[in-house]
């Protein structure tokens, strides 16, 4: 069954396209993760068009982070207030990275740029999840507690002033650091076509020492308006956000988000945050072996499509 | 007969001269051709997955007796809207396989199908192929670039695994020595804009009739208005899919609130 995509200006399997909605809706709801670094290497691997793939997976993921967002919402897991500052950094980063995104469109090496991006983040990520994950595993296994936050400690960003104390995530950190990983997550975001969770989670687990689940809710909730504000951006600045193609992956998005949030609750908390790092690390080893060999066709044809 | 008649003679045949070259291009050709193309509008909506155009032609000859015909070669030329392509080489730098030399083809079309009823190349001396552009290679590249063959090659070879250039050497069906018939493929990623069909009728290694016809691909009902959308309303369009995804999430959140 196939349909015509009016932007990518090719048709395609639609029942493919939904099923990738699907798969990658349920990993995003088992990890609560977008799922952008995989939806966006896969729409592109099945023929559309990197530019339109990059502009149309944040429309897709702020549906289903939407969808994410309510549930964590009514459970109080949504820190709105840390949501908030990190969201005043999120925007003027997904701004500055859709404005360097058409930049590298024009001079060629947008391909280039984000396959090195993926590899470099997707594996420091991933290798730092495994590993932190197997010892959080190895812990358990020898019948300790899991140490994750530490009061007392104290890193140097302690020290900055603007001083805010976020309830729900229970810390007292100034606003600097936080409005910077916002920054760099919706550079990140909307330069590569990633919702930016899995960084985004770490980082908030691990540098700001917020509670796990916190964490996730607040980071949908963030990811929310940085890919609503990246469909606008993108769709003013490239205009190439393909409306069926979007609606389309929201429906699978939706619906796979729900079935992959019962899935993530029935394993523990460790167990999810290895898988996920084998995932992202997966997914980097992917496009690594693809930039490290050689490749059958050398030559690659682009039309620079002056007037579209 | 004064200096002055003649020069006002000269100067009415001055002006009627632009009225009368189309008419003396006409007579040029030996031979009268006759086109019919089964549809001047190639109309995408949202179940086009590619589709293809017949085009009839009858050769019209009075001078030559109807029993003994001559023997015709045919050359047709289908071209989508120009476009400029960049043609990237991948070498091997710091161990990544990374874009680095490129060639620009400008003014080249976006879509390109050559079909003939033999090789061109079998017509007649090398000239009439580069003098009419036929065959693949000579109708997709200028002749300034087909000495850089690497890039040229590579351009024409991943344009046609993409199906949007198309060569048939033996596409052309002649249904009678003066009737033939032609069927060009439209592909699913065709681009959108006017297309050029070029018939060439070729007798004995010369040309003996011509004729351009045009068809259009055009996006039609709701594909064409997002595509004018996207293009026109940047800012309303972008602000409808974000409310889109608004209501898709808001919906899912409370179909999926009981479960």
């Amino acid at each position: 069954m196939s349909i015509y995509l009016p932007i990518a200006e090719l048709p395609v399997n639609i029942l493919l396209i939904f099923g990738l909605g699907i798969a990658v809706g349920f990993i995003s709801g088992m990890f609560g993760v977008g799922g952008g670094f995989l939806m966006t290497p896969m729409l592109i691997l099945v023929g559309i068009p990197p530019s339109v793939a990059v502009a149309s997976v944040p429309s897709h993921m702020a549906a289903s982070s939407l969808t994410g967002t309510i549930s964590y919402w009514r459970k109080q897991l949504v820190d709105s207030g840390l949501g908030l500052v990190l969201l005043s950094g999120g925007l003027l980063g997904t701004a500055a990275g859709v404005w360097v995104f058409s930049l590298l469109r024009r001079a060629g090496q947008l391909d280039l740029v984000i396959n090195l991006s993926y590899i470099v983040l997707l594996s420091i990520v991933g290798t730092l999840m495994i590993t932190e994950s197997i010892r959080a595993l190895w812990r358990s296994i020898q019948g300790q507690q899991p140490v994750l936050r530490r009061p007392g400690t104290h890193s140097w960003f302690h020290g900055l002033p603007l001083k805010f104390r976020f309830r729900q995530s229970r810390i007292y950190v100034s606003a600097i650091p936080v409005t910077a990983i916002g920054f760099g997550v919706g550079f990140l975001g909307a330069l590569m076509g990633i919702g930016g969770g899995f960084l985004l989670i770490p980082a908030l687990i691990y540098l700001m020492r917020v509670p796990t689940a916190v964490s996730v809710g607040t980071s949908l909730f963030l990811t929310l308006f940085t890919m609503l504000a990246a469909t606008i951006l993108h769709a003013v600045e490239n205009r190439s956000v393909d409306v069926v193609l979007a609606f389309t992956l929201m429906i699978g998005g939706v619906i796979g988000a729900q079935s992959g949030a019962r899935a993530g609750q029935a394993i523990r908390a460790e167990q999810l945050r290895f898988l996920l790092g084998i995932l992202v690390f997966a997914v980097a080893a992917r496009v690594g072996l693809d930039l490290l060999t050689k490749p059958i066709e050398l030559f690659s044809v682009i039309s620079t499509e002056a007037a579209r | 007969m004064t200096l002055r008649r003649i020069s006002a003679a000269f100067t009415v045949a001055l002006m009627l001269a632009p009225l009368l070259v189309p008419f003396l291009a006409q007579t040029a050709y030996a031979e009268r051709l006759v086109t019919s193309l089964s549809t001047h509008r190639v109309l995408i909506s949202s179940n086009f997955t590619g589709t293809s155009l017949v085009l009839f032609a009858s050769i019209e000859d009075v001078d030559t007796p109807r029993d003994k015909p001559k023997k015709y070669d045919i050359a047709i030329t289908v071209r989508g809207p120009a476009t400029t392509f960049v043609t990237r080489r991948k070498e091997r730098i710091l161990g990544l396989w990374v874009n680095y030399e490129s060639r620009r083809y400008p003014d080249t079309p976006s879509y390109l199908a050559v079909l003939s009823n033999r090789s061109p190349a079998e017509f007649g001396p090398l000239e009439l192929q580069t003098k009419y552009r036929l065959g693949l290679s000579f109708a997709a590249l200028p002749p300034s670039i087909l000495a850089d063959e690497e890039f040229g090659n590579a351009l024409l070879r991943v344009k046609k695994a993409e199906g949007l250039f198309y060569e048939e050497t033996n596409a052309v069906t002649f249904l009678t020595p003066t009737l033939f018939r032609a069927t060009v493929p439209i592909p699913g990623t065709a681009p959108t804009g006017p297309y050029e069909i070029d018939v060439h009728v070729f007798a004995n290694g010369v040309l003996a009739a011509q004729q351009t016809t045009a068809i259009e691909v055009v996006k039609t009902g709701f594909e064409a208005f997002v595509a004018q959308s996207a293009r026109e309303a940047r800012l309303d369009y972008g602000l409808g899919v974000a409310f889109l995804a608004f209501v898709v999430g808001t919906l899912a959140g409370l179909v999926f609130r009981r479960n």
